[in-house]
């Protein structure tokens, strides 16, 4: 009996918890506001006399996604906020962050949201043909008037603006620039093995990875299916220069022509130089192989760089160096990190503000000496980016760099075309049939155009 | 009507369960065997009706064809025989009482409640296939005691079973559970039945096989759907140890990916309707025969 | 606690010579068990007590040069508030599926309806429904309700879909009710609810623990429909263990902290539901 009554009360305690529920929806205090480390502590704005039901209509808030949460990302993305904020009183900022890079955690639930029309007043994706979905379905705000009162057309490099252009509209903001097309290795172990430099060309790449195998080191550390997807881009590009490119994505470039089946099978040549078939779990481990000697190279985008600089302590030159990648000097394979607008949004103005944030030189200079990347404006405070960011934001800025592109990040390629891509890369990798890749990507490029 | 009146009240009973599940699981089971129909691409649904095509295109699909599906049968062969083995032997071991059962349990059970995404990369750790001096994980504590020659590629390797491998992590996560459940069913059996064939002079194992293993055949019957369940639906774990590795691929994280990644919905209704039915035709069968032939004794 | 091994063999059969190898090799398998099921903790638990510098994939073996609790601190207030929400969300709805489940299982168990055959596989197939499969028309159903933000939603929607399994729970567990007990009871008299009450029940504990145990993690242990269906300020604890072990540069140290932290409650439970694995349940009841 005494489990009977057990019983019944739990149930009942339950029953009640779960009423207690739905009270405690409606009086929350703007927890959603408050970031829990001590930086955003001193910086919260105390807007608690309002009465900030979360989801009270019309009230001054804004709701933004991002996959911003990780070390450097969110002391960021916290600095331009506090200054959203003070420019902003009065208007409750909800981060709502869900980490998993550009991954897919962020695009089931942001495909939801955006189908139930009850979409976030602003979130992150990739600037380029990432966005290309949502555009197609109606869901984002033409931004070109705001583009227009903000003067934003002459503080962005040409290349990026023609790359964020859709149909002649434009429907993000970009915030920061990432750079893809980077090699990356030890000085001392260069030195230790007799190599005068990292390679300017695949083929120099691939002599010195002979000699570097014979001694028994790894030439080139590589990691998951999207690390092996962002070393293409670079051999295409680094083969095949910028124009033919940019073909590859418009059309203009036939996949099945000579050069692209000899850059694919340079691809091959390299991944079989690489440690395939230890392949490292993610991109740190397999930069991790290149900082204690086990392999040369690395190629990566240049957020790696705040992994060496900040996580590992490492001093740049002394420590790490890093050189465009292989036949890319003078390129800029860039992504870019932006902001939306989408349709129907609850607080309109607020999140128009935050967009004005986002482009604004305040808020970059804020966010990307934080994040290690290069801001997308060209009038940004050079004296913020030391080191590494410093000799990247001189070719941002310099107008003889030709800016393409990445594939593997978004710009190049809409996400159907990148999600058959990847099946058509992994069975690649496996079966090493490169006219079979050539002719999946032709079928899929026709299918997703 | 006095029979309604005898089981009338257990249908009320079970009624709300009823309902609730056929709008939450047919009902939206039925939605993506429509869209499974359609050629929805993209963000807006579209529901058109293309017949099979859908269906044929993934008979024709290689990953779906040539890795996914090879990988979830052999996966789901050596998880769930893995598992209710180690599961069931374990719970045996403790049935008769040890010292510290508490702490047993406790230990075998603990995995379960460690979230997916930690088991997932210290799982990935220990599977790890570096060599020389990057060995590491499992393969350096078997170098470490002298088994060196049992080092393996785990799921790296360019073997058909690689994907066996991760039946370890799933294993060590869910075994502690199965032997749980065994536990339970093992308590579950009334002493004095065990008692009265003791006496009756049977011995310790003929007690077991003709008294204890019957009651069990329930409780046998539970772990395996649940483990199949599992096998079947888990993409967290595999998408963690190596993201986007064909090696690893399943039907569910190419309906996933798919979906959400490249935004096929249609296809991805498609490889989930598959599924679906892959499971009535093998599960629901057992389950049918399980519960009738209980009915038999 | 546990009955003790060798008081149980009253019959004096030969074998109790043997008894003391094989408790022996008995003892021997579980300590063996017992450190494979610990390896991986004694790593998480290693890497969760580094500094960043020396956690790495090769070194993961290793001892920490030093000691520190520096990680638990600073991962600690992202997941308070976590907490604080999984706690209510998991405990409800583990308790409510189970209650229905033991409804469930009784019914279709010992109290069978015509159909009741059908049924089972019926409400068992929900259990191979994939989440993904079902998300998109989940959110907007919830949304049309109006259950979406809020814990409620999420409670109701763990319940649902927790029944198929604890139904499977249960019933299996109850098939071992025998007839005799039950027609005893309707002899004396009694309806469906009562001799739920009074027989079924009595016996449950473990069938319960097991349930409570697999619900629990469960709710504690989801990400995607907490993700999905409950605004900020409701996000369960699973979605900062993803934001800190799921951004672009993985904190190898705070993450394994974070999810030891994060297992604490779950684990307690477990001990807490321990008490109800005791062994001669069937008995009593048979007594009482």
């Amino acid at each position: 009996m005494r489990w009977t009554s057990l019983f019944a009360v739990s149930l009942a305690a339950a029953l009640i918890s779960t009423s207690a529920c739905s009270k405690k929806k409606s009086s929350a205090p703007d927890k959603g506001a408050a970031e829990t480390d001590k930086e955003a502590a001193k910086t919260t704005d105390k807007a608690p006399d309002q009465p900030a039901a979360a989801d009270k209509e019309g009230g001054a808030q804004v709701e933004v996604f991002s996959w911003w949460t990780g070390p450097g990302e969110h002391e960021g993305l916290d600095a331009m906020i506090a200054d959203f904020k003070s420019k902003n009183p009065g208007v409750e900022f909800i981060n709502a962050g869900v980490a998993g890079g550009a991954g897919t955690n962020a695009k089931a639930i942001l495909a939801n949201r955006l189908q139930a029309d009850n979409p976030p007043d602003s979130y992150q994706r990739h600037a380029g043909l990432e966005l290309a979905d949502d555009i197609k379905a109606g869901k984002l705000e033409d931004l070109t008037a705001l583009y227009d009162k903000q003067g934003w057309k002459d503080k962005l490099p040409k290349g990026l603006l023609e790359a964020i252009t859709i149909d002649g509209k434009i429907y993000s903001v970009p915030v920061n620039i990432h750079r893809a097309n980077l090699i990356w290795y030890v000085p001392k172990t260069l030195k230790s093995l007799g190599i005068k430099g990292p390679p300017a060309t695949w083929k120099e790449f691939l002599t010195q990875a002979a000699a570097i195998k014979a001694k028994g080191k790894t030439p080139l550390s590589i990691g998951p299916a999207w690390t092996q997807k962002h070393l293409l881009e670079t051999i295409l590009l680094g083969e095949l220069g910028p124009e033919k490119y940019t073909g590859l994505w418009n059309g203009k470039t036939d996949w099945k022509s000579a050069e692209v089946t000899a850059a694919l099978g340079t691809f091959k040549k390299v991944l079989s130089f690489s440690d395939i078939k230890s392949a490292a779990a993610d991109w740190q481990p397999a930069a991790d192989r290149v900082l204690d000697g086990t392999a040369v190279y690395n190629v990566m985008g240049d957020w790696q760089d705040a992994y060496f600089g900040r996580a590992k302590k490492l001093a740049y030159k002394a420590d790490y160096d890093v050189a465009p990648s292989p036949g890319t000097a003078g390129m800029y394979d860039f992504l870019s990190d932006s902001f939306t607008l989408p349709v129907g949004v609850k607080h309109h103005d607020a999140a128009v503000k935050w967009l004005e944030e986002c482009g604004s030189v305040e808020g970059q200079d804020l966010f990307n000496p934080q994040k290690g990347s290069v801001p997308a404006r060209t009038d940004a405070d050079k004296s913020k980016y030391k080191d590494y960011l410093a000799t990247a934001l001189k070719d941002w800025q310099d107008p003889a760099t030709k800016i393409v592109g990445s594939l593997a990040h978004g710009v190049v390629a809409n996400n159907a075309l990148s999600s058959e891509m990847d099946t058509a890369l992994g069975l690649f990798v496996e079966s090493g049939d490169a006219a079979a890749f050539a002719d999946a990507v032709v079928k899929a490029y026709e299918a997703t155009k | 009507m006095r029979r309604i009146r005898s089981w009338g009240p257990g249908l009320l009973l079970v009624a709300p369960s009823l309902l609730a599940l056929a709008l939450f699981v047919y009902v939206f089971l039925g939605w993506n065997v429509r869209v499974s129909f359609t050629s929805w691409r993209g963000l807006l649904p579209k529901y058109d009706n293309i017949g099979l095509d859908n269906y044929v295109a993934l008979a024709h699909d290689q990953r779906f064809m040539q890795f996914d599906v090879p990988h979830i049968a052999i996966f789901t062969l050596v998880f769930v025989v893995g598992a209710l083995a180690v599961g069931f032997l374990m719970a045996l071991l403790l049935d008769r009482g040890v010292v510290g059962e508490n702490v047993f349990r406790a230990v075998f059970l603990f995995p379960m409640a460690i979230s997916f995404i930690a088991t997932a990369i210290i799982w990935r750790w220990l599977l790890d296939n570096g060599g020389g001096e990057s060995t590491t994980g499992l393969n350096k504590l078997l170098v470490d005691v002298g088994l060196g020659s049992w080092r393996s590629d785990w799921f790296r390797s360019s073997s058909r079973w690689a994907i066996a491998a991760i039946a370890l992590p799933a294993g060590w996560a869910l075994s502690g559970y199965v032997m749980s459940l065994f536990l339970a069913g093992l308590r579950g059996v009334p002493e004095e039945l065990r008692e009265a064939a003791r006496v009756d002079g049977a011995s310790e194992p003929r007690v077991f096989w003709f008294v204890v293993r019957p009651m069990l055949l329930p409780v046998l019957m539970s772990a395996i759907v649940i483990l199949a369940h599992i096998s079947l639906k888990t993409f967290d774990l595999f998408y963690a140890m190596d993201q986007k590795n064909l090696k690893i691929d399943t039907p569910a994280l190419y309906m996933w990916f798919t979906t959400f990644d490249g935004g096929f919905y249609a296809r991805g209704a498609t490889i989930a309707t598959l599924l679906l039915l892959g499971v009535a035709v093998v599960i629901v069968p057992y389950v049918w025969y399980s519960v009738r032939s209980e009915q038999r004794r | 606690m546990s009955a003790s091994a060798p008081a149980e063999r009253t019959d004096g059969r030969i074998r109790s010579r043997m008894a003391p190898y094989f408790t022996v090799v008995r003892y021997l398998v579980l300590f063996g068990f017992a450190c494979f099921f610990l390896m991986p903790v004694y790593a998480l638990l290693v890497t969760a007590l580094k500094n960043p510098a020396e956690v790495s994939v090769v070194r993961m073996w290793e001892w920490p040069a030093s000691l520190s609790l520096e990680n638990f601190r600073i991962v600690w207030p992202k997941l308070r508030e976590g907490f604080v929400n999984s706690s209510l969300l998991a405990v409800p709805s583990s308790i409510i599926s189970s209650a229905l489940g033991a409804a469930n299982g009784f019914v279709l168990a010992k109290w069978r309806f015509p159909g009741a055959d059908f049924a089972f596989p019926l409400i068992l197939f929900g259990m191979f429904i994939p989440y993904q499969a079902i998300i998109i028309p989940m959110f907007q159903t919830m949304s049309y309700i109006g259950l979406k933000g809020g814990l409620s939603g999420l409670i109701m929607v763990h319940v649902i879909y927790g029944l198929p399994i604890t139904t499977l729970i249960f019933r299996s567990y109850f098939s071992g009710i025998s007839e005799e007990l039950i027609e005893a009871a309707k002899v004396d008299g009694a309806g469906m609810l009562s001799t739920f009450f009074h027989v079924a029940l009595p016996i449950a504990p473990p069938a319960f623990a097991v349930s409570m145990i697999w619900q629990f993690t469960s709710a504690w242990n989801d990400f995607l429909f907490g993700v999905l269906l409950t605004d900020r300020n409701h996000w369960p604890i699973t979605v900062a263990l993803n934001n800190i072990a799921g951004s672009q540069s993985v904190p190898f140290n705070e993450a394994m902290a974070s999810a030891l932290l994060a297992s604490v409650p779950t684990l307690l439970v477990y001990f807490l539901l321990g008490r109800f694995f005791m062994r001669g349940l069937m008995a009593g009841a048979l007594k009482g």
